[in-house]
């Protein structure tokens, strides 16, 4: 196959595989402080900072991805 | 509209200042700079004024500055006053820098350039400063130099080296140098995280103002808006948890 095909073909596997597992990651941090709240819902901010501050971490590598699949597409 | 949206990953060359070059990201930051000045320095003049002459700018200014006072507070505690200016210039400033690549003209306004082949093509004359490596590198590599700097002030040298050279056990010495590791993996993580939401929302926005020029890039403008405060917010948090984390004493 030419380079042109197999970079196009990259390109999309590259950011679709390196989306799936961020996103379940996402959703479980989600989850998991959703239940924590429900059971202490005293601790709700501290648990909202950590929740967002896991989730900047889980979404970092999506991004890996992203920048991956745009730098194969336009260097 | 037989050519495609212009993208690119390296920001252009404008213009060169006694051959040092300039690129449309430089000049982005340097406005956006000057702007940030003009407002820090209006802020402070005010705050020695009469209260009864001060203008609205102030008031608001204040309420921003609470609000990301009582953000930080839950995470720093009672040392909060000490890191605050450090905190809130780096949430500000990339906030202004990640919504300047939103304004009109920003991107779009073309000029003539001429690259070292001695080539002209139309480059854009500005660019969102945080769309560009250079500055979120720079960004990330502070905030790794700040978090470590103050964490040296803090608690002192010797505890600060004995957190990364810790020789009681094999397994002791391996979490120390995986310490040193992740230092450096932070500076990598935090510039690519905000290079990579920034960067990506420009090219979104091009594309779908390349595909349907009318009214279809109203949504994904408002999600720029979201984005690019959610990841100053992120940058800014990340930096205060790492600060709060070297200073504890044991």
């Amino acid at each position: 196959m030419e380079i042109e095909v197999i970079k196009t073909i990259m390109i999309g596997i590259t950011i679709v595989v390196g989306s799936i597992f961020p996103s379940k990651a996402i959703g479980k941090i989600g989850l998991q402080a959703l239940e924590s709240i429900g059971r202490n819902p005293e601790a709700e901010s501290g648990i909202r900072t950590t929740m967002i501050l896991a989730i900047a971490f889980a979404e970092a590598v999506a991004i890996y991805a992203l920048v991956v699949s745009l730098i194969i597409k336009f260097v | 509209m037989e050519d495609k949206p212009h993208i690119s990953l390296k920001p252009e060359k404008v213009f060169e200042i006694f051959g040092f070059p300039v690129t449309n990201s430089l000049l982005a930051v340097l406005i956006v700079f000057l702007v940030f000045l003009i407002l820090n320095i209006n802020h402070f003049l005010e705050s020695k004024k009469d209260p009864k002459k001060r203008n609205n700018l102030y008031y608001i200014f204040n309420y921003i500055l609470k609000s990301l006072y009582q953000f930080f507070y839950s995470v720093l505690g009672e040392e909060t006053i000490k890191y605050f200016p450090v905190l809130a210039s780096f949430f500000l400033f990339i906030l202004m820098q990640n919504w300047f690549g939103l304004l009109p003209g920003v991107g779009s306004i073309l000029i003539k350039a001429i690259s070292h082949h001695e080539e002209q093509h139309m480059v854009p004359l500005l660019r969102g400063g945080t769309a560009d490596l250079n500055t979120t590198l720079a960004l990330g590599i502070l905030s790794v130099a700040i978090s470590n700097i103050t964490s040296i002030q803090a608690i002192g040298f010797k505890n600060y080296v004995a957190r990364f050279y810790r020789i009681k056990d094999p397994i002791s010495f391996f979490i120390g140098t995986l310490e040193i590791v992740s230092e450096f993996s932070k500076m990598i993580s935090f510039s690519f995280r905000l290079f990579g939401n920034i960067f990506a929302g420009e090219v979104l926005l091009g594309v779908i103002a390349f595909l349907l020029p009318v009214l279809a890039s109203f949504p994904f403008l408002i999600l720029e808006l979201f984005v690019g405060f959610i990841q100053a917010l992120v940058f800014t948090m990340l930096t205060c948890v790492f600060i709060s984390l070297g200073i504890k004493h044991h």
